[in-house]
């Protein structure tokens, strides 16, 4: 690894609120009743008379940061991922989505490795739910610089955004000597002729320990880091499968209707090549340690391993 | 109490939306036809006494804002905003068609005087709560209005915003509940009854004031109230007859959401011209 910072995404989301709260005074920010979790507490301590605690009322904070952006301010609407994009969907869908409204809807605890919990916390489907929007930016960041950066880049857009975090510490995957953050544009981690791994959020560091594995076994692979799955970094996507010739992605997402259907998409169109898709298989997540629910879903660099030596079975 | 002279003027202009709400039902072969009559004494009192706004200037950061959460009734609302010149008359008769500008609910992206898209019931009070919000913030004077149904208070969402309204003592927002007394399935009080309407909102933090929605001294007393208001929302809960004016939609469920055909077109005309006739 390049460096060794280990944070999860909503501290590094919170710490960046926390730092918007005073370059831009138009950012408002909501939350219903996590805010100790998802790290909007941040926020809050710094700016209090801009920080509204919605209680247990998710539909409700997002109308309220509905007419919040139609009236000119940029609302930061933060809860777990499940209750953001499941319980709101049609909030969000309806009142910010069709308006086109300035809201960013920052949705933590996203996927298996809320651990603990269980399944009816462990969202694996709010990146299909949101992508599903039209016109809402999709993003999935996978370490601290790209999250900050993410934030920044959020407040200054003008429109509609979805952004994942997650609950776990995650190791840096990008080198911040070289780093530039831009919504829709993927990063190469690491070149490579013979496959490439596709990956989004906390699995972005598990395709590159999955690569150099590969690299031992003679196999070269190339890496992407997808922090926007909506619009997708088709450019890239479709260069990788013309230079490569098989993809294998990696999500903490079900498999349907996330990264790697995106993917699907963008290559079946333009190139197709064999794309095999790494996720949660359509089932719903359990109890546990997040690294043991991770492992037990195949979320894991081994299992991208091996499934990266089975698409190029299958290159013509 | 106003002058009679304004309370003539506002009683024509009423007659005059009505017509214009009908002739979009109308043209658009669809639409909301009863709702749209019981709330247009309602928004008329709005647009023409009560709120402060720009039609050349729709988008003027200091106007008061109006949201219609029970969005299938912005027949009215449209019918309301070309009288006040936000856009061509015409377009009323382009209500629904392909490509019109006047969508089957409203679209604040495209429609100039329309504050917030709306149409999914239950919605519009959130969007309303972030607006007063919003002018509390910057500390600007200007006030929020928003009308729901009597049975689009069944949805929760409403409750949610009601408790963050009367939380946060929001007096710059004032609602109004269109209390029709029908919904699409029947009579609200024996599909699933929401009343007490007032005595819920009071508990919720609110000022509440019962009137006669198609009153307009009435009407025009209890907006006077509720901008007087400080310290806490206003619910103004209105009496009214969906259908109003039309005698054969009148507290008729059937109409709804149907439009007439030519035959039907032609009295509910006749019935409204009447009404403004014998206003003189």
């Amino acid at each position: 690894m390049i460096h060794s910072i280990k944070k999860a995404t909503r501290e590094s989301y919170g710490e960046a609120l926390a730092l918007l709260a005073d370059e831009n005074q138009d950012v408002v920010v909501l939350d219903a009743d996590l805010s100790k979790s998802t790290k909007t507490d941040l926020f809050h301590k710094k700016a209090p008379e801009r920080f509204f605690d919605c209680g247990i009322a998710e539909g409700n904070m997002i109308g309220v940061a509905a007419g919040l952006a139609a009236a000119g301010k940029i609302p930061f609407a933060s809860s777990f991922a499940m209750f953001a994009a499941g319980r709101a969907f049609e909030q969000i869908r309806n009142s910010v989505g069709y308006p086109h409204l300035n809201v960013k809807i920052c949705a933590t605890h996203a996927g298996i490795s809320v651990g603990e919990d269980g399944a009816t916390h462990q969202c694996c489907e709010d990146i299909g739910l949101m992508r599903t929007i039209p016109g809402m930016v999709v993003l999935s960041p996978a370490d601290d610089l790209e999250t900050r950066e993410a934030v920044k880049a959020i407040a200054q857009y003008k429109g509609p955004v979805y952004m994942r975090l997650g609950r776990l510490s995650v190791e840096s995957v990008n080198d911040p000597s070289n780093y530039h953050f831009e919504i829709g544009k993927g990063v190469t981690l690491r070149d490579g002729k013979d496959v490439t791994i596709i990956a989004t959020g906390l699995m972005v560091s598990r395709a590159l320990q999955a690569a150099e594995q590969l690299e031992k076994e003679g196999i070269s692979a190339r890496v992407l880091n997808i922090h926007t799955i909506k619009p997708l970094d088709q450019e890239l996507v479709v260069r990788a499968a013309k230079e490569t010739g098989a993809i294998v992605t990696a999500e903490e997402h079900s498999v349907i209707g996330g990264l790697g259907e995106a993917v699907c998409s963008a290559v079946c169109e333009a190139c197709p090549v064999p794309v095999i898709r790494v996720g949660v298989n359509d089932v719903f997540g359990s109890s546990g340690p997040a690294a043991t629910m991770l492992e037990h879903y195949g979320l894991t660099a081994e299992n991208i391993l091996q499934k990266a030596k089975e698409a190029l079975t299958k290159k013509k | 109490m106003m002058e009679v002279t304004q309370k003539h003027q506002l009683q024509k202009t009423a007659g005059q939306v009505r017509l214009g709400a009908l002739e979009a039902v109308y043209s658009g072969k669809s639409g909301h036809p009863g709702g749209s009559l019981s709330v247009a004494d309602i928004l008329t009192y709005l647009y023409f006494a009560e709120m402060r706004v720009d039609p050349q200037n729709p988008h003027w950061p200091e106007r008061d804002r109006f949201v219609l959460s029970k969005g299938h009734t912005c027949p009215a609302l449209y019918a309301v905003l070309a009288l006040k010149g936000f856009f061509p008359q015409d377009e009323l008769k382009k209500f629904r068609h392909p490509g019109a500008m006047l969508q089957g609910h409203p679209d604040m992206k495209h429609i100039p005087g329309v504050d917030m898209s709306t149409g999914s019931l239950g919605q519009g009070l959130s969007a309303a709560c972030g607006m007063a919000l919003a002018g509390k913030l910057e500390q600007k004077d200007y006030r929020v209005y928003a009308v729901t149904g009597d049975g689009e208070i069944q949805e929760g969402q409403i409750w949610e915003a009601a408790m963050f309204a009367g939380h946060r003592k929001l007096d710059n927002l004032c609602l109004i509940v269109d209390n029709n007394g029908l919904q699409i399935d029947g009579r609200v009080n024996e599909i699933c009854s929401p009343y007490p309407i007032a005595e819920k909102f009071a508990a919720f933090g609110f000022h509440t004031i019962a009137v006669d929605g198609h009153d307009f001294d009435a009407l025009s007393n209890a907006f006077d109230e509720a901008r007087k208001t400080k310290g806490q929302p206003t619910v103004i809960v209105a009496k009214t007859i969906k259908g109003k004016d039309v005698s054969f939609m009148s507290d008729n469920v059937a109409w709804h959401g149907a439009a007439p055909n030519d035959d039907q077109y032609k009295t509910a005309v006749a019935d409204i011209e009447k009404v403004l006739a014998d206003l003189k």
